[in-house]
């Protein structure tokens, strides 16, 4: 056998292995989406809404924010911190973007590298001062929280920047072939955030910090560093969501976002990651974040009073933690 | 006259799943004794006390006190029976005072409100009762290991315990604090109170205990008078083996000078050490806790920053500010405390082994997966390490191997020095012995081995030279042909 071939045989046999191992680690919440969905799809009301192509794309669109916050969401807790200023950053970057080609006639790339930067910037911050401090990362974020959004308003005095140019569409609404365009960025960016903690040194050092920091500087592990670079990771998402849904919506908006850190951190914790820092993966987070999309959207479909929405909500990713609880415990 | 027998159990049972922890285990405690359990990790010495302690329930067999059956179902009957069991860990409240400590769950009341002028006076009775220099009002958090340890046993005593449970007690403080602790035992098994005494120490039963129960793979061995057993015979018993050569050390000719340092200090806890590390010797450092062997070599390994001093690798002065740079230079350190410093518990063995060489197989983002188990299996294999898979949560696995890993992961650095702290900490004797094989190997192919540790024996029998330090200080040097305990502990002493 030749090389070429035979390294091609070891990647396909690697990938089945990965993806059996993804199966078992995670069945419980895999089986409850499953369940989801067959109830979603049998129901008589949602039966002929909820399994059309168009519907699919749909929820995969809409999840693709906060698949981006729990990108970097799940290494932020992994870590054993938190980072609570995702939401506003998304307001903040959305709206500098928007601003960007609706008020300075900057081109579309441009004004979307500075939503990103924006982002980045607002991590690279929170990383430097949780990094360089013993403040908890709770507090760090809280406060840049409070401080994205108030600049979020103040850029836009509390009114929507509205974007009239056609192809600023593109990003949030439109489509690459068939597939709406915030679905391809999320498979671009799940495949960069699994490669980053599952094959780098980096990712192993995010393990090893967030499960015992001083062993890690006994290590020789650069702990500044490593927590430095996943707020800024961290950062960078909130931003790319930020621009990604002022593009779908037509405009920036000072309170996009309200709340989306929460949504995040759920789905981080459905997919299986220990709040406690050291433990966890990226491909239970997608489940977590399926689950709570498939939700949001089978209880409109199902014409759920959106107060309730809420009840459902909470109670399901309930549910769904004390299935890992208790699968834990049998071990 | 046959002194009372305060506690006797029966033929005890305990099955988890897949492990038989306890089968038929017999004990008996008398009243005025302390009786000592020996056993390696893994004999069932914790299951049995968590049993007496109403933490789990036997299976079968039966528990009296003072000859009455009874039936210790949870801890609060545990405590009812006058049982007290002082943890490893300590679980007192940081936040309150010693005198609420002391009363927790019970406190004197005026009223409806806790009147805490008489609970501080009655805690202050009993602590000066037994000469213990602690104000019932300083907060508890403040006190050093060894007086919170006393505040448990004046708890222990004030809830009226006839029997008291010590769990490695001597663990973590200092000889000092270990003869006062002892003195307190000593006043209390003279008031009647029987001590059960759990240590790995083998020293320490000459000195406070009077007879010792030895325990294998959850089956009692045998129960002897301290007096009338040596050393040798409790070890095998433990081990179920003759251990020959519990130490081994074959001497050799010292290399050239290898690692020298001079006048180092960390403006806190060294105080202007110097000392030199010749090629392949073994080089012990004795010294009492808190005279600043492990802070010492936290400079060497550029874990303190701001140290002053001169630090030469063969004979060129280098400036170590990282653990990263100490690495490069070929130091590497397995710290003391490795449940705290050294180990990813919640990781596998593989994880654990690896991350300090993860260059040798990730390269960018591609992962040698081969080279990762082989160089996990090189460790394992090459430390004697038993563990089911490398995939094996490293928390799940006995201290002593847990303590291989540790070592393991240290040697994949190919270090030319290798600093150990404490590397027999909590690990039972089996696995001690083949550690030290394992030392004495690695000096003899040459490597520089420092070895910083509290026991005594361990020191001087496999040491080439023992330095001694005191308050940040290296006292002095001592050749293994003329080192005993006597002139260690007089270098050592204040």
């Amino acid at each position: 056998m030749d090389q070429v071939s035979r390294k091609k045989k070891s990647f396909i046999s690697n990938l089945k292995d990965s993806f059996i191992q993804w199966i078992k680690e995670n069945i419980g919440i895999i089986i409850a989406l499953i369940i989801l969905c067959l109830f979603l799809s049998l129901n008589p009301v949602t039966k002929h809404s909820f399994l059309t192509l168009k519907n699919v794309f749909n929820v995969l669109r809409q999840i693709s924010s906060n698949l981006f916050l729990a990108c970097g969401m799940t290494m932020v807790i992994i870590l054993g911190g938190i980072d609570l200023s995702v939401g506003s950053v998304i307001a903040l970057s959305g709206c500098i973007a928007a601003g960007a080609v609706s008020r300075y006639g900057l081109p579309l790339g441009v004004a979307i590298i500075l939503g990103l930067i924006v982002g980045l910037v607002v991590g690279m911050f929170n990383g430097f001062v949780i990094s360089k401090t013993t403040i908890p990362a709770f507090i760090v974020t809280l406060a840049t929280m409070n401080i994205a959004k108030g600049l979020a308003y103040v850029y836009t005095g509390g009114s929507p920047v509205r974007v009239v140019t056609k192809e600023w569409q593109f990003l949030g609404a439109g489509y690459i072939g068939i597939v709406p365009t915030p679905v391809v960025i999320l498979i671009i960016v799940l495949i960069i955030t699994s490669f980053i903690m599952n094959r780098t040194k980096t990712g192993r050092y995010i393990y090893a910090v967030g499960g015992n920091a001083q062993a890690a500087r006994f290590s020789g592990i650069n702990v500044a560093k490593v927590k430095f670079f996943v707020h800024a990771y961290s950062g960078l998402m909130a931003g790319l969501a930020g621009v990604v849904l002022a593009s779908r919506m037509y405009s920036g908006q000072p309170t996009a976002g309200e709340g989306a850190e929460m949504d995040a951190i759920a789905a981080v914790v459905v997919g299986g990651t220990s709040m406690s820092g050291g433990f966890g993966k990226i491909g239970g987070t997608i489940i977590g974040g399926l689950i709570i999309g498939v939700l949001n959207n089978g209880l409109n479909l199902l014409n759920v009073n959106s107060f309730w929405q809420y009840v459902v909500k909470g109670v399901v990713i309930l549910l769904a933690v004390f299935i890992d609880y208790f699968k834990n415990r049998k071990a | 006259m046959e002194p009372k027998v305060l506690l006797k159990m029966k033929n005890i049972h305990k099955s988890f799943p897949g492990v038989h922890a306890l089968k038929s285990v017999d004990f008996e405690l008398r009243a005025g004794e302390v009786h000592a359990i020996l056993g390696e990790n893994g004999a069932g010495k914790s299951t049995l006390i968590k049993v007496l302690g109403g933490i789990y329930t036997p299976d079968e067999g039966e528990i009296y006190i003072e000859g009455k059956k009874v039936e210790i179902k949870d801890v609060v009957t545990a405590q009812k029976c006058g049982i007290a069991i002082i943890h490893q860990e300590l679980v007192l409240v940081p936040y309150m005072t010693v005198g609420e400590n002391i009363f927790l769950g019970r406190e004197p009341m005026k009223g409806k409100f806790v009147d805490r002028k008489k609970l501080h006076e009655e805690a202050q009775k009993l602590l000066d009762a037994y000469g213990m220099d602690i104000d019932a009002r300083t907060m508890v958090g403040k006190l050093t290991i060894a007086k919170q340890q006393m505040v448990e046993i004046i708890k222990a005593i004030s809830c009226q315990s006839k029997i008291l449970v010590m769990d490695e007690p001597t663990s973590s403080i200092s000889d000092k604090e270990v003869s006062f602790l002892f003195n307190t035992m000593r006043t209390l098994t003279a008031k009647g109170v029987g001590i059960i005494y759990i240590s790995h120490k083998m020293s320490e039963l000459d000195e406070i205990c009077d007879r010792v129960t030895v325990m294998r793979d959850g089956s009692y061995i045998a129960t002897e008078v301290v007096k009338e057993t040596t050393k040798d015979r409790l070890i095998s018993m433990m081990v179920g083996r003759d251990l020959k050569n519990y130490y081994t050390r074959d001497y050799a000719n010292q290399g050239e000078v290898i690692l020298k340092c001079e006048n180092i200090s960390d403006n806190h806890m060294v105080k202007g050490a110097s000392f030199e590390l010749r090629k392949g010797e073994i080089l012990g450092f004795a010294g009492l806790v808190g005279a600043g062997r492990s802070e010492l070599m936290k400079c060497i390994f550029g874990l303190t920053k701001n140290y002053t001093g001169d630090i030469y690798l063969d004979g060129k002065k280098v400036n170590i500010k990282s653990p990263t740079e100490a690495m490069r230079h070929g130091i590497a350190l397995v710290p003391e405390d490795r449940k705290h410093e050294g180990l990813y518990l919640i990781q596998s063995v593989k994880f654990n082994t690896t991350i300090e060489v993860l260059k040798e197989f990730i390269k960018f983002i591609h992962v040698n997966k081969n080279k990762e188990e082989e160089i996990t299996q090189r460790y394992i294999d090459m430390m004697a390490t038993k563990t089911p898979s490398t995939k094996q949560l490293v928390g799940k696995l006995s201290g002593g191997n847990q303590q291989k890993i540790m070592i393991g992961r240290w040697l994949a650095t190919s270090p030319k020095i290798l600093i150990l702290d404490e590397p027999t900490r909590g690990v039972d004797v089996g696995a001690k012995s083949e550690i030290y094989a394992i030392i004495n190997k690695l000096a003899k192919e040459g490597m520089s081995i420092i070895l910083i540790s509290s026991e005594l024996p361990e020191i001087i029998n496999m040491s080439d030279r023992v330095y001694v330090m005191r308050d940040g200080k290296v006292m002095g040097c001592l050749g293994h042909e003329e080192v005993t305990q006597e002139k260690i502990m007089k270098l050592a002493a204040r």
